[in-house]
C-alpha cells in the first residue's frame, strides 16, 4: 500500500498558505487510504491554480483547457470504466466557463467525483470575481463590488438531481479527507464544493472568516433532499459542512448496455469482420 | 439513354420516401443510380425537391433536365416546367391543383382520393410511386417487396401501401405505359444504394471508431444518427454533448483512454470546437473531426452545400500543431479515406480533420459493395517492450511521434497530458529550450505525414491541354464535365485533391507549366483551393469557376464556363 506521501509528486508552485496545499495532502491521504493504485486513476483538471494538481498527485492526469475538465473525464469513463476518475479545478473553471458542462454532466450521471477547489475568486488571473464571489466583493475589475449574486454550486446540483453534494473546507483536512473518500467511493456523480480561502487575492473569505462561521450541523437522513437544499442554502454567519445529500441513481454508463462487461478500450477488433454492416443498403 | 425524375412539394409531403422506395427498387433490378435533396430548413412547408437520376451505370452528377415530374403541389411545377424535357410527363393530383390549359404533359393522378380509398391519404407517395414505376416501365413485385420489409412490424400496413402502389399502377396505366425507357443492362450487379453520411457512418464504425460525441448540427447529422442506430448491436456508444466543445472534449478524452473516437458538426459547430482542436494538437491526442460543411457566415443557409471552410480547417485553433485535412470526393473514396483519418490521427497522435459537404453528405447513390478487407486497424501504441520506465508521454523521438500507452495498461505507469507546455513527464514548463524542443518535436510530425498524402487523382486526357482542379465533393461533377468535353474532342483532364493538408504538390507541379489554361472550380467565393496551391508551390491558377449560391454545380455550368473561355 503506497503512503500518503508517495502520492505527492512535484513542487506545487502555489503561494505560501493557500489552501490548495491542505486538499492536495487530503486527496493524497484519501487515495492512501482508500488503496488506489495510480495507474488506474485518472484526474481531469481544467485551468487555474488548483486545475494544476494533476502535476502535483501520482496519477494518470489529463489536464486540458479551462471550463473543460468534465467532458474529457466523462470520454474516458466510456472508454474505461475501471478508472477511478477524479475531475478537480476551480470555482471559475467548474462553474463560470464550465457551467454548461457542469449542469449537463450532474444530469448524466457518470461515476465521477468533483473536487471544486472553490476560493471565491480568479487566482491565476489576479483577482477577478468568480461565479461564487460574493455580493460587494471589490476587485480590480468590479471596481464597485460585484454586483451579481453568487451562484449556489449545491444548491444548483441539487436541483440537477446530484446524488451526493457536500461541502467541505480546506482548514478541516481530516473532514475533508474523509469526504473525499465518500465520493470517490460513491456510484455515480459525486460534488464536493471544498471552500479554500485565497491567502493572494480573497481578502474577504480568509481562514479566520471561515474558521469563525463553518459548523458541522446534525445529518440524520442524507436522503432528504428538502433539508440538504436547506443546508446548501445556509450561507453568512454559519456555513455548515458536511455530506448534505446522499442518494445514488442510476449512472450515465448503466444506461449503456454495450459497456457492460470488459472496457471499451481492452476489447480486440477486426474491421473485416463488419462486413455485413453493408446489408440494410442492398 | 436514361430517365431524370423530379420530385417536389412542401416540406412533410414525403419525397423522401418516394425517392427511396424507388431508389432502392431500381438498384437491387441493377440500375445505376443518383438522388439528390434540395431542401428548406423547416419541418413543414416551403419548397423541397428531390431529383433521380436512372443510368445503366452509376452516375456521378444529377443533370438539369427533368423527364418525368412529380409535382406534389402547384409550386412545384411552377418551378420546374422550364426544365421539363418535351416528351416529358408532370405527374399531379387534378384534385389539388390545375395545370395550363396549353400544357400536354400533364398525367392527372388523383393521388390523396386514392390513398384515402388504400387506407390513409399519408399513402398518396405509395400512390406516385406505383405511377412512377408504370411510367419507366417497372413492375411492382421489388417495391412490394420493400413495402413488406419496411413495415414488417406493423400489422396491415404493408397491405394498404401495396393497395395503394397497384391503385397508382392502375391509374396510370390508363393514360401512359412505359412512356420512358429504362436503360438496358449488361449484367445484374450487386449495388448499395447509399448517402454519403451513411457510408462515413459505416466507415467509422468498421474503423473501431468506439465513441462520436456530437451535436446534431445539419449536414453532419446523419453520421450521428447511423452510429446511434447502431449502438443497439455494437460496441459503440453515441453521446448528443450539451453543445460542441463538450463535444470534441469528451471525444479526447475517449481518445486520450485508449479507444478511437470521433466528432462530427458542421462550420459553426466547427467553430466551438477549435480550442479542443487546438488543445488535440497540444496533448498529441488522435481525434478525427467530421466537418460536413455548408454556407456561411454564422448560420448561413443550414441546408445547402459550400466549400467555404477549407481555409478554416488548415488554420483554426490557436498556435501551430500538425494536422492533417482529407475530404469525402464521393461515396467510393470516402469509406477508405476516413480509415485513413482514423489511421493518420492514431500514428502521428494529432487531430485529422474530414471535410464532408451538403451536396456529398445528403447524396444517396449506388455503388458497389465495399471491400472490408482494405480498412486498417493499427493502434500504434506501443508495447511494454518499447517504452523506457518510468513512462514518459512526451518522449523526444527523431520522428516527433513518442511512444503511446493507455492509462491503466501497464502496472505502476501513468500518462500525464497537458495543455499547458510541458517537458516529456507532461510536466508544466515554462522555459524556452524545452518550450522549443516541444514545439520542434510536434512539428516534425508534419514531414512523414505529408508522405502520406495522397497525390489528386487525374482523370481525362493525358497530356492535357485544359485542366480542371477540383476538391472535395466537385469530382462528380468534374467527371462528367470532362468525358462530356473529352468527347466533344477537347485535350481536357481534371486533377482532384481528396488529400489537402499537407497539400501533395508533386502532380501540380509537374502538370501545371505544360497545360494551356487552368481552372480552380470550387463551391466557394474566394476560391480557397487556388489561394492555397498558389502558397504552397507559388503557381497563379488563373482560371476560376466559383459557384457559392449555395447549390452544388451540375455538368453544364462547367461545360459552359469551360466553352466560354477555351473555343479551340
Amino acid at each position: 500500500m503506497m503512503q500518503a506521501n508517495d502520492y505527492m509528486i512535484n513542487e506545487p508552485a502555489w503561494c505560501p498558505g493557500c489552501g490548495n496545499f491542505f486538499i492536495r495532502e487530503a486527496l493524497a491521504e484519501a487515495l492512501s487510504e482508500l488503496d488506489i493504485d495510480p495507474a488506474n486513476l485518472l484526474i481531469c483538471s481544467g485551468i487555474g491554480q488548483a486545475a494544476k494538481i494533476p502535476h502535483y498527485i501520482r496519477a494518470n492526469g489529463f489536464n486540458g483547457l479551462h471550463g473543460r475538465a468534465i467532458s474529457p473525464a466523462l470520454g474516458a469513463g466510456v472508454a474505461n470504466k475501471n478508472l477511478k476518475i477524479i475531475v478537480e479545478s476551480g470555482d471559475g473553471d467548474s462553474y463560470g466557463e464550465g457551467g454548461n458542462h457542469f449542469i449537463h454532466n450532474v444530469r448524466r450521471n457518470p461515476d465521477i467525483a468533483h473536487f471544486v477547489h472553490n476560493n471565491q475568486v480568479y487566482g491565476l488571473t489576479k483577482g477577478q470575481a468568480s461565479p461564487t464571489s460574493d455580493q460587494g466583493m471589490k476587485t480590480g475589475v468590479q471596481v464597485n463590488g460585484v454586483i451579481l449574486p453568487a451562484l449556489n454550486p449545491l444548491a444548483m446540483a441539487l436541483v440537477l438531481g446530484a446524488g451526493f453534494i457536500a461541502r467541505c473546507f480546506s482548514g478541516e483536512k481530516e473532514h475533508l479527507k474523509e469526504t473525499m473518500k465518500a465520493a470517490i467511493n460513491f456510484s455515480g456523480y459525486a460534488l464536493i464544493d471544498i471552500l479554500q480561502p485565497c491567502v493572494s487575492f480573497n481578502k474577504v473569505n480568509t481562514y479566520g472568516w471561515y474558521k469563525k462561521r463553518v459548523y458541522f450541523p446534525e445529518i440524520s437522513n442524507p436522503g432528504d433532499w428538502n433539508s440538504a437544499m436547506e443546508l446548501s442554502r445556509q450561507w453568512g454567519d454559519k456555513i455548515p459542512l458536511g455530506i448534505f445529500y446522499q442518494k445514488p441513481r442510476p449512472t450515465f454508463g448503466s444506461h449503456i448496455p454495450v459497456l457492460e462487461g470488459e472496457p471499451l478500450v481492452f476489447r480486440t477488433f477486426n474491421p473485416a469482420a463488419h462486413s455485413g454492416l453493408q446489408e440494410e443498403f442492398l | 439513354m436514361e430517365i431524370n425524375i423530379l420530385i417536389g412539394g412542401a416540406a412533410g409531403q414525403g419525397m423522401d420516401t418516394v425517392m427511396n422506395l424507388l431508389g432502392k427498387a431500381l438498384v437491387r433490378e441493377g440500375y445505376g443510380l443518383i438522388y439528390t435533396k434540395d431542401y428548406m430548413s423547416r419541418v413543414r412547408g416551403g419548397h423541397n425537391f428531390s431529383m433521380l437520376r436512372i443510368a445503366a451505370a452509376t452516375p456521378w452528377t444529377v443533370v438539369e433536365s427533368t423527364d418525368i415530374l412529380v409535382a406534389l403541389n402547384e409550386e412545384t411545377y411552377q418551378l420546374h416546367q422550364e426544365k421539363l424535357t418535351p416528351s416529358g410527363r408532370v405527374i399531379y393530383d387534378p384534385d389539388l391543383f390545375s395545370l395550363p390549359d396549353d400544357e400536354s404533359r400533364g398525367l392527372p393522378i388523383e393521388l390523396e382520393k386514392l390513398a384515402v380509398e388504400a387506407g390513409g391519404k399519408v399513402m398518396a407517395n405509395t400512390v406516385a410511386v406505383g405511377a412512377l414505376l408504370v411510367l419507366i416501365g417497372m413492375e411492382g413485385r421489388e417495391v412490394e417487396r420493400l413495402l413488406k420489409e419496411s413495415f414488417a412490424h406493423k400489422d396491415g400496413v404493408a397491405e394498404k401501401n401495396i393497395d395503394a402502389l397497384k391503385a397508382g399502377m392502375l391509374a396510370a396505366s390508363k393514360q401512359c405505359s412505359a412512356c420512358f425507357t429504362l436503360p438496358p443492362l449488361k449484367e445484374k450487379k450487386e449495388r448499395l444504394f447509399i448517402d454519403g453520411n451513411q457510408v462515413l457512418g459505416m466507415s467509422a464504425l468498421a474503423s473501431g471508431c468506439r465513441f462520436l460525441s456530437a451535436y446534431p448540427m445539419t449536414p453532419s447529422t446523419g453520421v450521428m444518427n447511423y452510429l446511434a442506430a447502431k449502438t443497439k448491436t455494437h460496441p459503440v456508444v453515441v453521446e448528443q454533448a450539451e453543445d460542441e466543445i463538450a463535444a470534441i472534449n469528451m471525444a479526447l478524452g475517449a481518445s486520450y483512454a485508449g479507444i478511437r473516437a470521433m466528432t462530427c458538426t458542421s462550420g459553426g459547430g466547427f467553430s466551438l470546437m477549435v480550442e479542443g482542436l487546438s488543445l488535440a494538437g497540444m496533448t498529441e491526442t488522435p481525434l478525427v473531426v467530421i466537418v460536413a460543411m455548408r454556407p456561411g457566415p454564422a448560420t448561413g443557409l443550414p441546408t445547402r452545400t459550400e466549400q467555404g471552410d477549407l481555409e478554416f480547417a488548415i488554420h483554426g485553433g490557436h498556435g501551430e500543431f500538425p494536422r492533417a485535412v482529407l475530404s469525402a470526393t464521393s461515396q467510393e473514396d470516402a469509406f477508405y479515406r476516413l480509415n485513413k483519418a482514423f489511421e493518420l490521427a492514431d500514428r502521428f497522435q494529432t487531430p485529422v480533420i474530414f471535410l464532408s459537404d451538403q451536396n456529398y453528405a445528403d447524396t444517396h447513390r449506388s455503388v458497389e459493395p465495399f471491400n472490408f478487407d482494405r480498412l486498417k486497424y493499427n493502434r500504434n501504441l506501443a508495447e511494454e517492450a518499447e517504452f523506457d520506465k518510468p513512462y514518459k508521454r512526451y518522449r523526444l523521438t527523431d520522428s516527433g511521434v513518442s511512444p503511446r500507452i493507455i492509462p491503466g495498461r501497464y502496472k505502476g505507469e501513468t500518462v500525464l497530458v497537458d495543455s499547458d507546455e510541458h517537458d516529456e513527464n507532461g510536466n508544466i514548463i515554462e522555459d524556452g529550450e524545452t518550450r522549443k524542443l516541444m514545439v520542434d518535436k510536434r512539428m516534425r510530425k508534419l514531414e512523414a505525414l505529408s508522405n502520406e498524402m495522397d497525390e489528386p487523382d487525374l482523370y481525362g486526357d493525358a497530356q492535357p491541354k485544359i485542366l480542371l482542379i477540383g476538391w472535395g465533393s466537385n469530382y462528380g461533377v468534374l467527371r462528367e464535365a470532362v468525358d462530356a468535353l473529352l468527347a466533344v474532342g477537347k485535350k481536357i483532364a481534371m486533377l482532384h485533391f481528396s488529400d489537402l493538408w499537407p497539400l501533395p504538390c508533386r502532380r501540380l507541379n509537374e502538370l501545371l507549366p505544360n497545360v494551356a489554361s487552368a481552372y480552380c472550380i470550387e463551391n466557394n467565393a474566394s476560391g480557397q483551393l487556388a489561394s492555397l496551391i498558389k502558397r504552397e508551390t507559388g503557381i497563379e491558377i488563373t482560371g476560376s469557376i466559383l459557384k457559392y449560391d449555395g447549390r452544388p454545380f451540375l455538368p453544364g455550368e462547367i461545360i459552359a464556363e469551360v466553352g466560354k473561355n477555351d473555343a479551340s
